[in-house]
């Protein structure tokens, strides 16, 4: 199971690197949202400043979806799909190949935010200790929701529409979680934020095993 | 690579064996109750009109597509019960090409080479064989014409070694010499211990290379004929 | 799923089946219903007394809270049937499932309507983000991805199968979801920003007439379900029936030999 998941999720990120979609498209998205939220919230009376540590997650959650419909629609294309079945690489391999590879994006895309935020909010960053585990724990479960949600998604001829529908009420509490983490890192309250972290483990781990036994039978039937 | 069935090992079923099996598309029995027996080594060529099921016979065969009704045997394998077991053992050459297009000639080679637990040499040994090596190697799959990608598909299939060779209208797309490569290729799997089954409009061609023809109609086998039999 | 013919058709005439969902028991089930639902009129409009703090409007809660527990019980029913249907590839449990989050997503509407009837002339808004409504919320919209899922236009199998899995972990999510937006909402703000609708002191008429708002809603529910669970039913069977046929024509296509 573990080596065929390197093997996906080098795989995956072998092939961001030759077509630099995150690059070129996901990230410049993510910036954009960033910028839209000032036109939206007068920058000038500090609502900004007040709401960053949501506008941030926000601005995560909706470019993660891009990164994830991004990393299935590479597996929808050309029989790869039937390829795939053939190939013999356990399902549960696959899953957690994926959900690395996303990790790894949705880092990199998380790190790029927060200078964004730091830059364009005037946000300052402080409570690394809180922050990081916080970072963690969102990260995988954005990233296993979102590969459990986009194999049901999968194949389908509404799955651009379906997989916000489903996804994103399933993420609201690591929404909730996020923010709540990170603004209690920011004002110097880091113990209120660690139950929030918990919170988002125990999700994490839920759909990690959810993913584990359900990806087998999903990937069937396209 | 074990087989299930003891009598498979000895020899003395064959590689397929089919009985009133029933593959629905949907509500719709693109195969209708098929009887066909294939044994080890031979070359089967699989013809028929289009929408006679030759596509979904082979699908079928690799244990993609469920049997609803009748017996299925592959390998040894019962793909009623257990269709995913064969998977690995088969190749399937399909009408799509099953490749990343994002990603160079030798990058899915490697990957798919490894997903099957196969050796890179063998890799190596089929772009070569198929004319992969050398320029095309890095070459995205996206910027190559159909013959090249057909090839690479190809390629990946024989670096498999898998004991069923399935085919979906292998000539199609190919020039003159990469029809040629196909039937070595077919020719050289048959002497080194596979079975391969193949559907195909290039009738010429492919009766030359059969040793059994098989006539698809209406979801059904209607003919089942020696080579050499026109 | 393997199709038979369900009865004594054959290839020319295949049996029609039942041609409506309903049948004695539910017939009266539905007068029962109707009684009920005529006492809870009686009762919650008429013969209980009004609140001193919220007047009249504590009359909807007497439907507003019962929605919203069955609305909780249909998605547990939800995970329920998916989990076995997962398990046993049991048709049953599935179509379970999916009936009981339909009915589910149509008292969770209700609950929130009633919710927001009730916060206008109590709390002077419509709405309010307090856990409760929030969460209730949050409930509808996991049902209607459920139900998108489960409404795919594809077989039985592949619907059946994606929405069982989703169906799964309604029940976690709505746990999850529930559990964030309680402390959300309560861990920086004195516990009862805005009172229960019902306080802590209902008694004599008032709680009877919620005792039997419970009693008349959990009925029409379980009405409402056993009638969805049938349609669902006879839509798949009309999909499944006809396969003797279709061979048939299939093998015609053949050319003769």
């Amino acid at each position: 199971m573990f080596s065929d998941a390197w093997l996906i999720a080098a795989k995956d990120l072998r092939l961001e690197f030759r077509s630099r979609v995150g690059l070129n498209q996901v990230l410049p998205f993510a910036l954009l949202v960033l910028i839209l939220f000032a036109f939206a919230l007068d920058p000038d009376r500090g609502l900004l400043e007040k709401a960053t540590p949501g506008l941030y997650w926000v601005a995560v959650l909706f470019s993660g979806l891009l990164a994830l419909q991004r990393s299935f629609a590479v597996e929808s294309a050309d029989g790869v799909s039937d390829a795939l079945r053939l190939s013999g690489l356990d399902p549960a391999g696959i899953f957690l190949g994926k959900v690395l590879s996303v990790s790894i994006q949705l880092l990199i895309l998380e790190l790029m935010l927060g200078i964004g935020v730091a830059v364009l909010y005037g946000a300052s960053i402080s409570g690394w200790f809180l922050l990081i585990p916080t970072v963690v724990a969102a990260t995988v479960c954005i990233a296993a929701a979102g590969t459990l949600y986009g194999v049901v998604a999968a194949g389908l001829r509404v799955r651009e529409t379906l997989l916000p529908l489903l996804l994103l009420p399933v993420l609201a509490p690591v929404l909730i979680g996020a923010t709540r983490a990170f603004e209690a890192a920011l004002n110097g309250t880091p113990s209120e934020g660690w139950p929030w972290v918990g919170l988002m483990s125990v999700f994490a781990v839920v759909y990690m095993v959810a993913g584990i036994f359900g990806f087998g039978p999903l990937m069937e039937e396209s | 690579m074990e087989p299930n069935d003891p009598n498979f090992r000895s020899g003395k079923v064959p590689v397929v064996h089919l009985r009133g099996a029933v593959a629905l598309l949907g509500r719709f029995p693109a195969l209708a109750g098929i009887d066909l027996d294939v044994d080890r080594q031979r070359i089967v060529l699989l013809r028929g009109p289009n929408g006679a099921g030759k596509t979904t016979l082979l699908r079928t065969l690799a244990g993609l597509l469920p049997i609803s009704s009748g017996t299925a045997n592959v390998l040894g394998v019962d793909l009623v019960t257990d269709r995913r077991a064969v998977r690995h053992r088969v190749g399937l050459l399909a009408h799509e090409t099953g490749l990343y297009e994002d990603l160079t000639v030798s990058d899915n080679l490697r990957f798919w080479t490894k997903a099957a637990g196969a050796d890179m040499a063998d890799a190596d040994a089929a772009m070569a064989r198929l004319g992969l090596d050398g320029r095309l190697r890095d070459v995205t799959v996206g910027r190559l014409s159909t013959g090249q990608r057909r090839r690479t598909s190809l390629a990946c299939l024989v670096a498999r070694r898998p004991e069923l060779w399935l085919l979906d209208e292998p000539h199609a797309g190919l020039d003159k010499d990469g029809r040629d490569v196909v039937d070595e290729l077919v020719r050289d799997a048959k002497a080194a211990g596979a079975t391969i089954i193949l559907s195909s409009h290039e009738l010429d061609r492919s009766i030359e290379l059969a040793d059994e023809i098989v006539t698809l109609s209406g979801g059904v086998a209607i003919e089942n004929g020696g080579g050499n039999v026109l | 799923m393997t199709t038979e013919n369900t009865g004594t058709g054959n290839v020319a005439n295949p049996d029609p089946g039942p041609l409506s969902t309903g049948s004695r028991m539910t017939g009266v089930l539905g007068g029962l219903c109707l009684i009920a639902l005529g006492i809870l009129v009686l009762f919650g409009l008429f013969l209980s007394p009004a609140d001193s703090n919220q007047g009249d409007a504590v009359r909807i809660m007497y439907v507003h809270v019962p929605s919203a527990t069955v609305a909780y019980f249909g998605c547990f029913l939800t995970t329920v049937g998916s989990a076995i249907y997962l398990w046993k590839k049991s048709q049953w449990w599935e179509l379970v499932a999916y009936a009981g989050a339909e009915v589910a997503a149509l008292f969770t509407a209700l609950t929130l309507v009633t919710g927001m009837l009730w916060g206008r002339p109590t709390w002077g808004v419509f709405w309010v983000w307090d856990a409760r409504l929030t969460s209730t919320a949050m409930l509808l919209l996991l049902l209607l991805g459920y139900l998108a899922v489960r409404r795919i236009d594809a077989d039985y199998e592949v619907r059946a199968k994606r929405a069982a899995i989703v169906g799964l972990l309604l029940v976690p999510n709505v746990i999850i979801v529930r559990q964030s937006v309680q402390w959300w909402r309560t861990l920086h703000q004195p516990p009862t920003l805005f009172s229960d609708g019902l306080g802590s002191k209902i008694e004599g008429l008032m709680l009877f007439s919620l005792f039997t708002g419970f009693i008349a809603i959990t009925m029409v529910f379980v009405w409402l379900l056993i009638h969805r669970f049938r349609l669902a039913w006879l839509e798949e069977q009309r999909d499944a029936q006809g396969l003797d046929a279709a061979i048939f024509e299939r093998r015609a296509e053949g050319v003769p030999s």
